[in-house]
């Protein structure tokens, strides 16, 4: 093909005509039209979505929306950019899905994000400030009017017949030519009052308001929460913003510790909530240093290369023997058999995984019940025999899966192959282990990684098969025998009773580094077993 | 480019809601202006509340919606929330503006809330003393109160009258009986929930070996100080071991299988909450509700817990949530509830009214009960606790032992 152009000369005065254009180029043709359809439509979403991205005032999207949209038509109008047609896509699901979740990880595992540090520190005070806030004992409530004086927020309230208004820069003051009604002000000369829709409009203003009741600060201030009743409260706490600290009344000062994000005293006792600060690689020293999780944490790691390895040796094993077996002419009805095995396969995986946790149970499960006549073995209770149970079922989730790749390759292999090791003397052992299984691992062998790398994740059978169970006993984390890496993340995060995202993601970073090195060591080895052909 | 789309269609999809929430407020003005002007003295809002509630109470709470929208205008929009995940999801979302502006959980959730700032100070004011006063307790920290409580319950022993009449006043003898009683498999049936255990169900019988969860103050509010540890903590986990080698308690016996042999008349007593009692009354039983024997020499406390309903401190609605809180505390609504859903009311005056057997034994049976703590150091020991009387039940370690090392693991955490 490549000697066409010299072979054929007349050609050569075509090439001086406008080359070929492509379907999505020439008018003429519908592919064009299906082209400008599409990216019509891709512009009118991408337009929408920017807008929409101005309204929530959603900067990080809107940038994102943009750049992607004037990539896209660039990449899809221009004659140039060919490549990009067909990489734009993908590289757009990698930057989506995988970059910005991998970056937003990363950044989470250098914060002390979690319990007690769940929002940014404007949040924090603001929530300290409200929770310190009580009422003072023994004080009535005012039926309250909300007011507008001259576009500010006031409340008017009637205390012993007299009629008071105040807002945030004034105390309350009398007002005697308001009107009350039924101990209730319902006019005030040059403030408007507000109906119940107005107060909604406005209501961070009307629930922040704060009126002191006089000069004497010391006196508290008047607040409401619902705006029909207001009570007199006082804080227990002074934020001085300028210092950045809190006085409660006993003069004890809480100091902001940006280290720590939280107020601490002198003394070591802090104010609930803290905020999210950076702490930097914290949450990466934990892991080996603090002996509470260090221990597990090294156990469950091998734990998890076991169950991993195992799995995908045993998987494959099984898989592949079945793949011989059924790939043999002389078995009949191989048709049926295949399509049975594949049936494990067409379940989803966590439902298998729960069925198989009520056929395990101990004292009520199919297994112990039926099949070993009343038996009581402590299938997923006793470490060993949970983790066995385990390999278990993801070998029966898991066989199906290589015994159709193992068919599909060894269909693959040339039947000379064999006929020559035949024509040679080679037994049907030596053949297996010197024409098959090379020729097999060539074909298999990064689907055997991408397997590792699956069960090495496998957070839905752990799960909804064992929890992670039989706990151990004593350990600091609601962990157990069979847990693997990424449902010690699960735990740490969620289970303990005390959430810590920023060490959870420390945890899926590693885990990443750890799948991501043993991945990259497997395919280069298997391009050494390329070699073989 | 189908990412695009899909990103495009998200923002778009959440700027229309943002829309919708604009226009609602719009349309209060709109709409309640000629309302204000029919009848000046019910003001009448518009607008939408969100509230989160597990699947027990999504019916409840929508019947009680259409109430509250009937009398303020306000409608509520009611999000289902598996049980397991409600608190969990809200400390996740509350903060990025996405969570709901109110939620329904029981009591022990508040110390949690609180230390992620979630949950907005109530100020119950002149109506504080209308509610018993433990159910305020329950939903107060540091003298704060966070939540408006609409129901007490604890658990009692519930007793199939078919099956056995008198109940004894030990533990020990119970047992007795219900082995030997007419057609019975198991003697008494408590629902510990596999892997995590079921402390809850557990803590009657460990209260009457003397092993409070926390120590009190004078003001009797918990403080942080473990008093589960030392002799009568360790008594009681010998006696769990004891109780599982005689095949009392079992962890393969989770709520579903402990509810199903109560109603099968395989198990002459179950200790569980109002929560059953329905199922049971459906089924015909005979039942009575009695206070759980002793095990260990004194009274058995259960917890005492409280359903009530919070206001999330990121909600945008607080004027609303206010109102709906505000609704929650009335008479009409706490008598609702109870119908709907048979557990005591919080608000004293509806307790009252009540005439009712089965109530009156939960009563009884909480009557030296004690509140689920709910300052944050519980959400920890709730974790380690199961964890280590599942170790005794199933044999994996030595009772004493496990108690200690449960201790020190708490309080590691602390």
């Amino acid at each position: 093909m490549s000697t066409e152009p010299t072979t054929q000369p007349p050609r050569l005065e075509q090439t001086t005509q406008p080359p070929r254009l492509s379907h999505a180029r020439d008018i003429s043709r519908p592919g064009f039209y299906v082209k400008l359809v599409l990216m019509m439509l891709v512009n009118a979403f991408g337009v929408y979505g920017i807008m929409a991205s101005y309204g929530l005032e959603e900067w990080g999207v809107l940038a994102f929306l943009v750049v992607a949209l004037i990539v896209a038509d660039y990449v899809y109008f221009s004659k140039r950019a060919l490549a990009g047609k067909y990489l734009y896509p993908g590289l757009l699901f990698l930057v989506v899905f995988q970059i910005y979740v991998m970056v937003t990880t990363a950044v989470v595992s250098f914060t002390n994000y979690g319990d007690g540090h769940n929002d940014d520190k404007e949040a924090a005070v603001t929530q300290i400030q409200r929770t310190s806030d009580r009422r003072v004992d023994g004080t009535p409530t005012y039926p309250v009017t909300v007011l507008d004086r001259g576009g500010d927020v006031a409340f008017a309230i009637v205390d012993d017949g007299t009629p008071l208004v105040g807002d945030a820069d004034e105390p309350l003051t009398e007002v005697p030519d308001a009107t009350v009604t039924d101990g209730r002000v319902t006019e005030v000369p040059g403030a408007d009052v507000l109906d119940f829709a107005q107060i909604q409009e406005r209501q961070d203003e009307v629930l922040s308001l704060r009126v002191d009741v006089t000069d004497n600060p010391d006196d508290g201030w008047l607040r409401t929460d619902n705006a029909s009743t207001a009570y007199i409260a006082k804080s227990l706490l002074v934020y001085d913003e300028a210092a950045d600290t809190f006085t409660d009344p006993e003069g004890k000062v809480y100091l902001a510790d940006p280290d720590q994000g939280l107020f601490v005293a002198e003394d070591g006792s802090s104010l609930l909530p803290g905020w999210r600060v950076t702490v930097g690689f914290e949450n990466y020293t934990v892991m080996f240093t603090d002996s509470r999780l260090a221990g597990p944490f090294a156990s469950i790691l091998t734990w998890t290369f076991a169950f991993s390895i195992l799995s995908v040796l045993t998987t494959f094993a099984l898989g592949l023997f079945l793949a011989v077996v059924f790939n043999d002419a002389r078995v009949k009805g191989r048709r049926i058999y295949r399509a049975l095995f594949i049936l494990p396969y067409a379940f989803p995986g966590f439902l298998a995984a729960l069925v198989w946790r009520g056929l395990l149970n101990e004292d009520f499960g199919y297994i112990n019940e039926v099949l070993l006549g009343g038996a009581s073995i402590p299938w997923l209770a006793d470490g060993n025999l949970a983790k066995l149970s385990v390999l278990g079922v993801n070998l029966w989730l898991g066989f199906p899966y290589m015994f159709l790749v193992a068919t599909g390759a060894l269909q693959a292999i040339p039947d000379e192959l064999t006929e020559a090791a035949v024509m040679d003397g080679a037994g049907p052992v030596r053949r297996f282990w010197r024409i098959t299984l090379p020729l097999l691992l060539v074909a298999v062998a990064p689907l055997l990684i991408a397997s590792f790398a699956f069960n090495f994740n496998n957070f839905s059978l752990i799960y909804m098969l064992t929890g992670g169970g039989p706990n151990y006993p004593g350990a600091p984390l609601p962990i157990g025998e069979t847990d693997i890496l990424i449902s010690m993340i699960y735990a740490v995060a969620f289970e303990s009773g005390i959430r810590r995202y920023g060490l959870a993601s420390a945890m899926s970073i590693i885990i990443f580094v750890v799948v991501g090195l043993v991945s990259w060591l497997g395919f280069r080895q298997t391009r050494k077993l390329e070699e073989v052909m | 480019m189908r990412k695009s789309f899909l990103a495009a269609a998200a923002v778009g999809l959440s700027l229309t809601l943002a829309a919708c929430g604009g226009s609602s407020s719009e349309s209060t003005s709109a709409t309640s202006e000629p309302m204000a002007s029919e009848s000046s003295s019910a003001p009448m809002a518009t607008g939408t509340l969100t509230i989160w509630v597990d699947e027990s109470r999504t019916e409840t709470f929508k019947s009680i919606g259409e109430t509250f929208m009937a009398e303020t205008g306000v409608s509520l929009d009611v999000v289902e929330k598996p049980s397991a995940d409600l608190k969990n999801d809200f400390i996740r979302d509350a903060p990025t503006g996405q969570g709901p502006d109110l939620i329904v959980t029981a009591n022990d959730a508040t110390g949690d809330l609180v230390a992620n700032g979630l949950a907005a100070p109530l100020e119950l004011g002149d109506k504080s003393d209308a509610f018993s006063e433990a159910a305020v307790r329950a939903v107060s920290l540091e003298g704060q109160v966070y939540g408006l409580p609409y129901a007490i319950e604890n658990i009692g022993l519930v007793r199939n009258n078919a099956m056995v009449q008198d109940t004894p006043e030990t533990f020990a003898e119970l047992v007795e009986q219900g082995r030997a009683a007419e057609g019975a498999e198991f003697p008494i049936v408590i629902q510990q929930g596999g892997d995590a255990g079921d402390p809850y169900h557990l803590y009657p019988l460990q209260t009457s070996f003397g092993a409070d969860v926390f120590a009190t103050d004078a003001n009797g509010d918990y403080t942080s100080e473990l008093a589960m540890g030392g002799p009568e903590g360790e008594a009681f986990a010998e006696w769990l071991k004891q109780m599982a080698d005689e095949d009392v308690l079992s962890t393969s016996i989770d709520a579903d299988k402990a509810k199903q042999a109560f109603l099968d008349g395989t198990a002459p007593y179950i200790v569980t909450g109002p929560w059953y009692v329905a199922d049971f009354l459906a089924a015909d039983m005979d039942i009575s509700v009695l206070p759980i024997p002793s095990a260990g020499g004194e009274p058995a406390a259960p917890f005492i817990g409280v359903q009530a309903v919070f206001m999330s401190s990121q909600s945008e609605n607080q004027l609303l949530a206010q109102q709906f809180i505000d609704f929650m505390g009335t008479k009409e609504t706490q008598d609702a509830l109870y119908e709907a859903q048979g557990r005591t009311p919080a608000l004293t005056e509806s307790a009252e009214a009540i005439d009712d057997p089965i109530v009156a034994g939960f009563g009884e049976a909480g009557a030296n009960g004690q509140s689920i703590p709910t300052i944050p150091e519980m959400a920890t020991v709730w974790t380690y606790w199961g964890g280590a009387e599942v170790s005794i039940l199933n044999g994996t370690a030595e009772p004493v032992e496990a108690w200690q090392t449960m201790i020190a693991n708490i309080e590691s955490n602390f």
